[in-house]
């Protein structure tokens, strides 16, 4: 059986759908293979429980761009977040510190700590923010080529460079700061209160096989507030219906554009002729053909799994073998018989947002410690969400469906034992400490998926499990994302392109890498 | 001096902020919470309770009730039977607008009509001649408006009818958390919802039936901003923002007729006489209409080009405004044609919305003009387009 196409994108994870939709919506006949019976890669909602739907992997909204919302008119679509109102942190001594959305309430709550900290709060939200304002531009630009910049380079680096002189040389001296410092280290400069600095320099560790003492987590931080600067517009918090909704969502528009969604047709091979793309095989022997071959997943997968080496020249095969995954995530999700209780909870309303367990900095670089060499935490950083609080669809009244997202828990568990035994381990590791904090959690829990970085592999496709195709450290951003000389979405293969969050901006449910490919598979327009 | 509603007791407790505001002489509530941004939410995802009670409400009963309530009001309440119920406005005899609201049909002869405005006097004045009985039960029926997709299964818990029977404006007489009440399937946020009308002595126990099920169906007492932010989604006007009540203005200038409302779809002007229905024929027969009112998208690249030009980001309201913003026909602002009545970020459609006032020649759908925008103290033209109102309209509403 064979099909021509002008283009067909290889995964259909939001990035994949992102830059099928902008294929589409440019006239192109754009056909997405998905291998899983589900689309949404890592953003995926999945009913593994009657009545309970999981967002299986990812599970906040945060950074979301306003271009691919306004451009593929996502609101129509069916996005709906919900933003989290409040971040929870139980203590070990039985207190709590909650953050609010209003920053007076917030800082009386610092002050219950250090009045130092609750007067340098305010300073530090509006330093990230500006930071963030300074290399947001950086997202929606096309990687440059340093080695031989084009024209096109040379103005957007003139361009950035001007918008960085503009910021003044405080933001430019912070900026350098977080760049190269840790995140306890960069946060330390202003908070002394242990679960202050716990609760940001948790972010700057997610996802990253990294310690909060590990220089070079400062960065991923700043990460995180760039959400934060589009206000209004994207929003932080929990989609409706769990995050495949989002996916959904970005189908559907891509549906409308008039691309094809195959769910359950995994891809074996791209057909290469001559040195260039011109197909792909399925691995029940579907053939299809495309003028253009797309593909959405991770660097490994892409060049050393679905393509031959022989069509790659041999140091961009080792330098995509050099690009760190290093899966350090893990997930467990329940289904709960009621509200689970929490240490110094006043009032369950607090625990509509993120509840982060991460008493001190020691504790998560404890944490970082114990899976350091392969294993998991033996008392995990985590942070809980419960978004049946405020949606209605994820589970039936007056039940609960409690998203943990487990720092660390390592790739290489098999070294230490048995992969199954090592998973239910590292899932009693998580309720345990989960109960030292919520005492009544183990009666409440109707069934558990445990989910390890090796799962998220075998499961979702990702790498050694990384949430973010490839790590999110600074050897591995930008221009260096994949690999320096093939940022710019192409591959040394002609006609084929990439557009997952191996490639600049990266991860997170952003749909930036799935716009840029798009826009350079397209000449540099797309319509807006 | 403001005044308690029913609820009082309830609501003063649950008022974090303490931020209230007055309508029609009564404490109401501006929000609950110190964001009118999640009640908004809870609104779209869950559902939020109101409290109505300041609404005026009549009753009229008698064999000429219905007679009287068709003369009074533009829709045609021919096909009214009992357990339907109608939005409308009623006009002076000009065609103008003096106020809107609900004409419920209860039973035969009885029918309940809720305004915004205090009406008894025009009521009584426009019941001359009808053999019709008319009583103020402001004072005496609490209400609650229920809205948002879970508010059908909650209300469900707490009621002897099968509400999934009771389809969109139809009302039935119910008990409710053990006190008879006047269930409706209608409400101010275009959504699934209903308006539940009950003796001002059950309303403690009514809002703590509905509250205890709060955790289970997601629900949030909802203050006004939020109601606003749903009720501008929803394409529906609000008195003293989209039109001034003809019976409070001063100069015709500021009077407005339901043509120019975009409401010439109630307006029965081929059937029975009404009030206003011989000035509305005129209008429309001799193109008279100085306004239609629409709904209008604003581009949110250009506001984010006029921020940009400050070297901001983009930012955008995160509440409703209710104001008149100049509308002009070209963007160096010579020529005005109309303004911006309220507007809003609506953060469920990702757009930028707002209703507006112009002329009728620029009301077509698609039909592009600029709308004026300060940034800074520097006016900008936002290039809008008329798009179909309401801007929000889900299934659920009707389904």
């Amino acid at each position: 059986m064979t099909e021509t196409h002008d283009a067909i994108v290889i995964g259909g994870g939001h990035n994949g759908l992102t830059c099928a939709a902008y294929l589409a919506k440019a006239g192109k006949k754009v056909l997405v293979l998905e291998r899983r019976h589900v689309l949404g890669g890592a953003a995926v909602t999945e009913e593994l429980h009657p009545g309970f739907k999981y967002s299986v992997c990812s599970y906040v909204v945060s950074l979301l761009r306003p271009e691919v919302i306004r451009e593929l008119d996502l609101g129509k679509h069916g996005l709906q977040v919900c933003p989290q109102e409040f971040v929870y942190l139980p203590m070990d001594n039985g207190d709590r510190l909650i953050t609010h959305g209003d920053p007076h309430l917030t800082r009386q709550e610092f002050r219950r700590f250090s009045k130092q900290d609750a007067d340098r709060a305010e300073q530090f939200e509006d330093m990230m923010y500006r930071m963030a304002f300074a290399i947001k531009p950086i997202l929606g630009y096309t990687p440059p080529n340093f080695g031989s910049p084009s024209l096109g380079d040379l103005s957007m680096l003139r361009e950035f460079t001007g918008h960085l002189q503009g910021l003044g040389k405080d933001t430019f001296h912070q900026l350098t700061k977080i760049i190269t410092m840790s995140a306890d280290d960069f946060v330390g400069e202003f908070f002394e209160t242990p679960i202050i600095r716990a609760m940001h320099s948790l972010s700057g560790v997610i996802g990253t096989m990294l310690g909060p003492k590990s220089p070079g987590t400062a960065y991923v931080l700043l990460h995180h507030y760039m959400g934060d600067l589009d206000g209004a517009f994207s929003a932080w918090g929990a989609q409706k219906g769990g995050t495949g909704m989002v996916s959904q969502a970005i189908a559907s528009a891509a549906r409308e554009y008039g691309a094809e969604l195959r769910v359950s047709a995994p891809v074996a091979q791209v057909i290469v002729k001559n040195g260039s793309a011109v197909g792909v095989a399925l691995e029940n022997g579907d053939e299809f053909y495309a003028k253009t071959i797309v593909t959405g997943c991770d660097p490994h997968v892409s060049f050393r799994k679905i393509v031959d080496e022989k069509e790659l020249p041999g140091e961009f095969v080792r330098a995509i073998d050099k690009f760190k995954y290093r899966g350090s995530s893990g997930k467990v999700n329940l289904s709960l018989d009621g509200l689970p209780k929490f240490t110094g909870m006043e009032d369950p309303r607090f625990l509509a947002g993120a509840i982060d367990i991460c008493p001190s900095p020691e504790y998560v670089e404890r944490a970082y410690d114990d899976a350091k060499y392969g294993g998991f935490s033996k008392r995990p950083a985590m942070e809980i969400c419960i978004p049946s609080i405020t949606d209605p669809t994820m589970a039936p009244p007056g039940k609960h469906m409690m998203s943990i997202f487990v720092q660390y828990c390592s790739y290489d568990m098999d070294q230490h034992g048995d992969r199954d035994q090592q998973r239910e381990a590292m899932g009693e590791a998580v309720i345990d400490t989960v109960e030292e904090f919520c005492p009544n959690i183990k009666d409440l829990i109707l069934h558990k998926q445990v989910l390890t970085p090796w799962d998220i592999e075998q499961t979702i496709g990702l790498t050694e499990g990384n949430i973010f195709q490839g790590e999110l450290t600074l050897d591995q951003l930008f221009f260096a994302r994949p690999t320096p000389g093939y940022a710019k979405y192409k591959t040394p293969i002609r006609n084929y392109w990439q557009c997952g969050s191996g490639t600049h901006p990266g991860g997170g449910i952003m749909g930036m890498p799935g716009r840029l490919a798009a826009r350079a598979i397209l000449g540099g327009k797309i319509s807006t | 001096m403001t005044r308690p509603t029913p609820f009082h007791s309830r609501t003063f407790p649950l008022n974090q902020g303490q931020r209230w505001e007055d309508w029609e002489g009564f404490l109401t509530a501006t929000m609950y919470g110190l964001d009118s941004l999640m009640e908004y939410n809870a609104l779209r995802l869950g559902c939020g309770l109101l409290d109505v009670s300041p609404l005026h409400k009549y009753e009229v009963r008698g064999p000429d009730a219905q007679a009287m309530l068709q003369r009074m009001v533009v829709r045609n309440l021919a096909p009214s039977k009992p357990g339907r119920g109608f939005y409308t406005v009623w006009c002076n005899d000009h065609g103008k607008v003096v106020d809107d609201g609900a004409v419920f049909h209860i039973a035969e002869d009885h029918f309940r009509l809720t305004s915004t405005l205090p009406s008894l006097e025009w009521l009584i004045d426009n019941s001359v001649g009808f053999d019709a009985c008319i009583e103020d039960v402001s004072e005496e029926i609490a209400g609650l408006s229920l809205q948002g997709p879970t508010s059908r299964d909650l209300l469900q818990k707490l009621t002897d009818i099968d509400l999934s029977a009771l389809k969109f404006w139809h009302s039935r007489q119910a008990d409710v958390c053990g006190s008879p009440a006047l269930i409706s399937r209608s409400g101010y946020t275009g959504d699934l919802g209903f308006e539940i009308f009950l003796e001002a002595a059950a309303a403690e126990r009514v809002w703590d039936g509905v509250m205890s099920l709060a955790s289970d169906y997601k629900l949030r007492p909802c203050g006004l901003l939020a109601l606003d932010m749903a009720r501008i989604e929803a394409g529906l006007l609000q008195i003293d923002v989209e039109f001034t009540s003809a019976k409070q203005t001063l100069f015709e200038v500021q009077t407005i007729s339901p043509l120019e409302l975009g409401l010439g779809w109630m307006c029965k002007l081929d059937g029975d006489f009404f009030i206003g229905r011989n000035a509305l024929l005129e209008e429309r027969a001799e193109g008279r209409s100085r306004w239609n009112t629409v709904g209008i998208e604003l581009d949110v690249t250009h506001i984010e080009r006029a921020f940009r030009e400050f070297g901001m980001p983009l930012h955008l309201p995160e509440q409703s405004w209710n104001e008149a913003i100049p509308i002009y026909a070209d963007v160096g602002q010579e020529k005005l044609i109309g303004r911006g009545t309220s507007g809003m970020w609506s953060p469920l459609l990702k757009k930028y919305i707002a209703i507006a006032r112009i002329e009728p020649q620029y009301a077509r759908i698609g039909s592009r003009f600029f709308i004026e925008e300060v940034v800074e103290a520097k006016t900008f033209s936002i290039p809008a387009t008329v798009v179909r109102m309401p801007f929000f309209d889900p299934p659920r509403k009707r389904g």
